[in-house]
């Protein structure tokens, strides 16, 4: 069984891409086909994924890898394959399960689209894509999958095309991430030169082991942060942030996909997979491109977290909540707690899908309204949203006790300040804490909490008005400003939307149990150790801390935005506008790399106007030149000679036709004059 | 007048001369047929001199020749009588002039 799956591993992403390219293919494409096609992939990559997970648990640090050729040239061999270790076998699960919530809420949030099937065609596609990143033991079969999960992102984030938003903010997201991806193919290429392999693992011979290792030596540094570009543009890590809240505009299961399972996990992934580049020659557990990484977390995490203090759009909210928490993961993951890393990317997973979810269930019941300056009260009106989504909130602020997501930020937390470098970090982190614990008190308050409410649609900002539905939307509260409001409108999603909902809630809560210090088998899992059961680590002074720093953030939270609008725009008009046009990182971009780039065009196409075509135009008169030479040659040489001969044999021709009258007699005559010319030079001659 | 080769070679020969001016100058198919008959009765003059003032003027070779020459002139008048008649159905005419359908 445990050999069987190994040498298998590959049907796992294989289903889901198959059955995609199967959807994709239909002649008559059915949603009900489609639909169950699609549910039916993402249930037998779970199931798989589980069968896999199995072997896992029997041998603390289990590792098996299953290699092949996949070609040779010259007398190289490249070799791919395929690994399964805790980290493979955890990421597989909790991407299977979250996207199948996923899957079975997007059947009841898309069931008006007209391009229902396409939607699922490209969601299984993305999931296939993303567990081929999770089993690739070769850097280069994991690069293809990366790419393969950017390809379903473009896909995805474009999928209402006819809009010009969306088809720019997946070339943002497309580009932008490419922008990554030379530096990690850069790293690949390095990688290859200096090791000879690109297998991870390889009986003692991979790039990772001891040997491949050594080989590699003192451009493990740059190695290393050549691949982690790559992972800075998926995971939306600053610089490369900005595509990830503009692809909100997708879909919004497609939101929960990429923010929780894919696409931006695949960039926290891809730097624990090659952790050991990282950590080569570690003094005290610190190396320069680990220190890269950790700053790049910070910044990304405080950043992104007092954006998202400042936004008014619901899923932009949850956009930069991503980014920050990716930041922490990339934090923990720099400053040696990788397990912890791990642990809070599959907690996020779970409970980010939820919230994105539960802001997809609100988006549906408001049809398609977006700004959460115009909710509010909710919570009446659709309870299972609100509790399901009050859960995800508590999981991302880091409440600890009974959420994942409390203790997992616990770990990362419990790592940091253990970071030999500086105490910078940790503080920064629990500052961080406090602002996710404001800003989601924020948006709770404002969505579901106080009454339903009307604000100046004038102040409305640009990207709210999405669909022609949200417009149609607008029109009607505008209209109206003596009904109701949207909430007038608003109405609980169906079974099919809440139930991957609570499926998530109770996974984002029972996942605790294998979290907490008490029994601490996720962390141990994942490191390869045996897990001990250990009651009295329950309780540690650190966790007091955060508790105290989460009720802060909230009461905090509470006490500002009880009575909305918003205070912080009032009290602080300047730095408020900062925040909420995200820092100028557009503007900003838009000055410095797309002016430059737009320079760079403009020459290029002055070069290829003026010079390149310039060049080839000489030529071409040139040609043109001595074309015009030979066709007067021609005309006035060779076919004037040719005129002249045939118009001089036309006349003598008509000159002996004349001679051929018809008449009898005047051929007798001449008959007879020939015969005396004969009988004339035979008697002279003779 | 002594009879010399020479008198009847002349003779033959203005009688073609005058048969060739017949079939040359005349208009009238017949007529041209009448100076074609001439220059062959020069013609047969031509044997007849020729054999009389052989060296061996036994034999009757010219005499055959020249009768075998009169019944082919004969057949021939016949087969261009002939011809001008179907001329003339075909045409309503038998003035040579117009008749050039020869014409290449």
């Amino acid at each position: 069984m445990s050999s069987w799956i190994v040498s298998n591993l590959w049907l796992i992403p294989a289903v889901p891409l198959t059955v995609s390219l199967v959807v994709l293919s239909l002649a008559n494409p059915q949603r009900s086909i489609a639909v169950l096609l699609a549910i039916f992939g993402q249930v037998v990559a779970l199931i798989l994924a589980i069968v896999a997970f199995l072997p896992t648990l029997q041998t603390p640090g289990f590792r098996a890898v299953h290699n092949f050729t996949w070609f040779t040239f010259g007398d190289q061999a490249l070799r791919i394959g395929w690994v399964l270790d805790p980290l493979a076998a955890a990421m597989m699960v909790m991407i299977t399960l979250v996207g199948l919530c996923i899957f079975v809420f997007s059947v009841g949030y898309m069931a008006g689209d007209k391009n229902f099937t396409r939607f699922f065609a490209y969601l299984s596609f993305f999931s296939g894509a993303m567990l081929g990143v999770v089993i690739a033991n070769s850097l280069l079969l994991l690069f293809v999958s990366w790419e393969l999960v950017g390809l379903a992102s473009y896909l995805l984030i474009g999928f209402w095309i006819e809009r010009p938003s969306a088809a720019a903010a997946a070339k943002k997201a497309f580009i932008t991430t490419r922008i990554g991806d030379l530096g990690f193919f850069l790293g690949m290429l390095w990688l290859y030169h200096s090791s000879g392999t690109l297998l991870f693992y390889d009986q003692g011979r991979g790039c990772l082991e001891e040997v491949g290792l050594l080989a590699i030596g003192a451009s493990a540094t740059f190695i290393a942060l050549l691949i982690f570009c790559g992972a800075v543009g998926k995971s939306g890590q600053f610089p490369l942030h900005v595509w990830l809240p503009d692809a909100m505009e997708g879909p919004t299961p497609v939101s929960a996909l990429i923010h929780a399972a894919t696409m931006v996990a695949a960039g926290v992934f891809l730097v624990a997979r090659v952790y050991p580049l990282f950590s080569l020659g570690a003094v005290n557990g610190v190396t320069p491109s680990l220190t890269v990484v950790v700053s790049v977390g910070v910044v990304t995490a405080l950043m992104a977290s007092l954006i998202a203090l400042a936004q008014f759009d619901i899923k932009r909210i949850l956009a930069y909540s991503t980014v920050s928490q990716l930041g922490l993961m990339m934090v923990s993951l720099g400053v040696g707690g990788v397990a912890a890393g791990i642990m809070h990317l599959i907690a996020h997973g779970f409970f980010k899908a939820l919230l994105f979810l539960g802001a997809g269930s609100v988006i549906h019941g408001l049809h398609h309204e977006q700004d959460i300056r115009k909710m509010g009260g909710l919570r009446w009106i659709m309870p299972v949203t609100f509790l399901t989504y009050a859960i995800g909130m508590m999981n991302l602020s880091g409440v600890p006790f009974s959420f994942s997501g409390g203790w997992t930020k616990e770990e990362i937390l419990h790592s940091t300040a253990h970071w030999s470098v500086s105490p910078l970090p940790h503080y920064l982190m629990l500052a961080g804490v406090v602002l996710t614990a404001l800003y989601m008190t924020r948006q709770m308050i404002y969505v579901f909490f106080g009454s339903a409410r009307n604000t100046d649609f004038q102040s409305v900002g640009p990207a709210e008005f999405h669909s022609a539905e949200a417009a149609r939307t607008t029109e009607n509260i505008s209209g109206g400003r003596t009904g109701r409001g949207p909430m007038f409108h608003a109405h609980e999603s169906p079974r099919v939307m809440t139930m991957p909902l609570i499926v998530l809630a109770l996974s984002s809560i029972l996942f605790v149990l294998v979290l907490t210090p008490a029994w601490p088998w996720l962390h141990a899992y994942l490191n390869g150790e045996p897990a001990r059961v250990d009651f009295s680590l329950l309780i540690q002074p650190i966790l007091l801390l955060s508790l105290t720093l989460v009720a802060a953030g909230i009461g905090l939270g509470w006490l500002i935005y009880r009575n909305a609008p918003d205070p912080l725009a009032r009290a602080l008009p300047g730095l408020f506008r900062f925040l909420e046009h995200k820092m100028w990182f557009d503007e900003i971009y838009e000055q410095t790399v797309i002016a430059l780039s737009r320079v760079l065009s403009r020459l290029a196409d002055w070069l290829d106007r003026y010079f390149w075509d310039g060049l080839v135009r000489l030529f071409a008169g040139l040609a043109q030149a001595f074309g015009v030479l030979s066709k007067g040659f021609d005309d006035h040489g060779i076919n004037a000679g040719v005129d002249e001969t045939t118009a001089g044999t036309r006349g003598f021709g008509r000159l002996i036709a004349a001679a051929h009258s018809g008449q009898i007699q005047a051929y007798l005559g001449a008959i007879a004059i020939g015969m005396l010319l004969l009988l004339v030079l035979y008697a002279w001659l003779g | 007048m002594t009879q010399t080769l020479q008198l009847f070679l002349i003779i033959s020969t203005a009688l073609f001369s005058i048969g060739l001016l017949a079939a040359l100058s005349r208009r009238h198919a017949i007529f041209i047929l009448i100076g074609i008959e001439l220059m062959l009765a020069a013609a047969n003059l031509n044997f007849i001199a020729f054999w009389r003032f052989s060296p061996e003027p036994q034999q009757p070779t010219g005499v055959m020749v020249a009768i075998f020459s009169i019944a082919i002139a004969a057949a021939e008048a016949a087969v261009g009588l002939a011809l001008v008649i179907a001329i003339y159905r075909h045409y309503r005419t038998t003035n040579v002039d117009q008749l050039n359908q020869l014409k290449g």
